[in-house]
């Protein structure tokens, strides 16, 4: 069995398990956890405290007024970096046959977008992901709060970035060995996902509307 | 330099030319040809033709093994020009018994006896595999293993030319399960220098061309399947002129549908372009005429090792990933086990630890 072979064959189907073992349970050791018992009675209806809830969802995803001077850079470039990503994993071609591949289906309307496009979008990519790693390392705050958890997962990341573009280009040695790499990475990432930091994709949103539903529900949501 | 060596007595292969009334400029072309084909600096035409005129005509014992004769087929019934058959012809091929009008014992005759007076100079080339079960059984010929006679021919070659996938990697015949044992000649034969020309069959341009740049300037560069870089040097894919709708992710999606007709990349219907190196692309078969790709199929990569165990040729290279759902399933429920299971030990703790501070 030729690495190649391994890294799509029993390592991805490994890989595969853990991600879905790791995930659902920490979603339903989260979700099960229940909440803590609120003695004070609700200042809204149901409805309007979930209406909080999206509120804060949205606020939460924007820049405060407030801050605005010195988070937005920050935050701008974590925007460019995760839309750079989905674009590249949902609309690139060899990802578009990837998923469709993986779940068994065939999907002739889903888009995909030029591979030139493509590419430059993935350096555009990198490059915000660099200025994110620079920026976690030269900050003096975000410095002190980084743990192994953050560098670890950039490592996977640039990994599974850089092989994916040297796939592209054409640099680094023969393409089944970079492609090879490329599916390891990704390999990885599943792996790690579901221990790491990367399970934000699965929480952020619920804890940001749960936030604003408790906020809203105490009348404490302005 | 001895006069014992028969070898020396041969002619050399500018001779052979000139007997055979092909002209100067006549031969330049086939070289240049070669040596472009081969992705050499066009300067260094003049010096591969004045070494491939030096050399000696090689003796050349062509064993078959546990083979179909595609290749061999692939080889004589190229529409190669002319030229190219020419210097097929000026090799002296001392045996092969699909080809020699010899037969029986006299066929044998002559190979022992080319093997003796060449030894050490001959090349040899085999085509299909070797079946290793039950000693070599299922593979004999005249009372001897294909084992045997490998082992007895390759001791006195120069080099050993692979000639199609079985030779070179097991071919058809190693696909699972595998019944005789077949390998390559390369998982047999450490000691001696191994050129694998793989294919099924492989291209002629690319045999004749390992061929004479052997005798122009020995053993090329190899990657590392022992493949010439010259011919296996790209994929498929870098070459293949429907790469244009793989980077635009147009696919066709059946071999009847409108993409099939404008077309677009093959992938979807299973091309192995990707990860197969080979000529084809470049060379193309038939003289130039076409190749599959162009012909509306995709690769199958039958220049790679293991290419026939690689599921349906028809699906794409990873449709096989993901196939048993039970077991994600499995995890899936496993998963939420274990989480509830955290969960309530949670609670508990939690339930423990407030009663405590009331
Ligand atoms: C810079 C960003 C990236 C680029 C340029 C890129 C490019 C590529 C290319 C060219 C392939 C080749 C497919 C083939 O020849 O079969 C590929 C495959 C793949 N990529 Fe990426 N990729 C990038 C990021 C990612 C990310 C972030 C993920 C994970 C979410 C990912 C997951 C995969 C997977 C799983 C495959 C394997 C498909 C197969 O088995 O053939 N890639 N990628
Ligand atoms: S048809 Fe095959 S070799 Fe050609 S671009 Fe598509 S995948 Fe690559
Ligand atoms: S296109 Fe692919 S399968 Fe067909 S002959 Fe060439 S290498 Fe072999």
């Amino acid at each position: 069995m030729s690495i190649l072979e391994f890294s799509r064959g029993p390592m991805l189907h490994f890989a595969l398990i853990v991600f879905v073992f790791g995930v659902l349970w920490r979603l339903t050791a989260t979700f099960l956890l229940g909440f803590r018992q609120r003695r004070s009675e609700p200042r809204v209806t149901k409805g309007q405290a979930m209406a909080g809830g999206a509120t804060v969802l949205g606020m939460r995803s924007w820049p405060h007024k407030e801050f605005i001077g010195r988070t937005a850079f920050g935050e701008a470039v974590g925007y460019g970096y995760h839309i750079g990503l989905f674009t590249i994993v949902l609309l690139g071609a060899p990802h578009v046959l990837f998923w469709q591949n993986l779940f068994g289906f065939s999907a002739p309307w889903w888009p995909t977008l030029p591979g030139g496009l493509i590419t430059f979008i993935s350096i555009l990519t990198v490059m915000l992901m660099l200025i994110a790693t620079i920026r976690r390392v030269g900050h003096p705050v975000l410095r002190r709060i980084s743990n192994f958890d953050d560098y670890f997962t950039l490592v996977i990341l640039y990994a599974l970035m850089l092989t994916g573009l040297m796939t592209v280009l054409g640099i680094g040695g023969r393409y089944e060995y970079i492609l090879a790499a490329h599916i390891i990475s990704f390999n990885a990432l599943l792996i790690w996902f579901p221990f790491s930091k990367l399970m934000h994709a699965f929480y952020i949103f619920p804890s940001r509307f749960l936030n604003g539903y408790m906020h809203a529900k105490k009348g404490a949501a302005k | 330099m001895s006069n014992k060596n028969p070898r020396n007595q041969q002619p050399t292969i500018g001779e052979v030319m000139d007997q055979a009334g092909v002209g100067r400029r006549q031969f330049m072309k086939y070289c240049a040809g070669i040596t472009a084909m081969m992705a050499m600096p066009p300067l260094s035409t003049a010096a591969f033709a004045r070494d491939l005129r030096a050399a000696r005509r090689p003796s050349v014992i062509y064993m078959p093994f546990q083979e179909c004769t595609g290749c061999l087929e692939s080889l004589t019934r190229s529409f190669a020009p002319a030229l190219e058959n020419l210097m097929f012809n000026t090799i002296s091929l001392d045996y092969n018994h699909t080809l020699q009008a010899a037969a029986g014992e006299a066929a044998e005759a002559a190979r022992h006896a080319a093997m003796e007076e060449n030894f050490g100079e001959y090349v040899l080339i085999c085509d299909g595999s070797l079946p290793t079960k039950i000693n070599g059984a299922y593979g004999t010929s005249d009372g001897h293993t294909f084992l045997q006679q490998l082992e007895e021919a390759a001791e006195g070659a120069a080099a050993i030319v692979a000639v199609g996938s079985c030779a070179a990697f097991g071919g058809v015949a190693a696909a699972y399960p595998n019944p005789t044992g077949a390998v390559g000649v390369a998982d047999l034969v450490k000691d001696r220098p191994i050129i694998n020309v793989p294919g099924c069959p492989p291209m002629p341009e690319v045999m004749t061309g390992v061929l004479v740049s052997f005798l122009a300037s020995g053993v090329p560069a190899l990657d590392k399947h022992l493949r010439p870089k010259a011919f296996f040097g790209d994929t498929i894919h870098d070459r293949c002129y429907r790469r244009r709708f793989y980077d635009r992710g147009l696919f066709a999606k059946s071999f009847d549908d409108e993409g099939a007709r404008n077309g677009w990349c093959l992938y979807e219907l299973g091309c192995r372009g990707p990860t197969t190196y080979n000529a084809c692309a470049t060379i193309k078969w038939n003289g130039g005429a076409s190749w599959p790709v162009e012909a509306g199929h995709g690769c199958i990569g039958c220049s790679e090792p293991n290419f026939w165990d690689q599921g349906g040729f028809y699906e794409p290279l990873t449709a096989k990933l993901f196939k048993e759902r039970g077991q994600a399933a499995a995890a899936a429920a496993a998963g939420v086990a274990v989480g509830a299971a955290a969960a309530y030990g949670a609670r508990r703790r939690q339930k423990k630890l407030a009663g405590d501070a009331e």
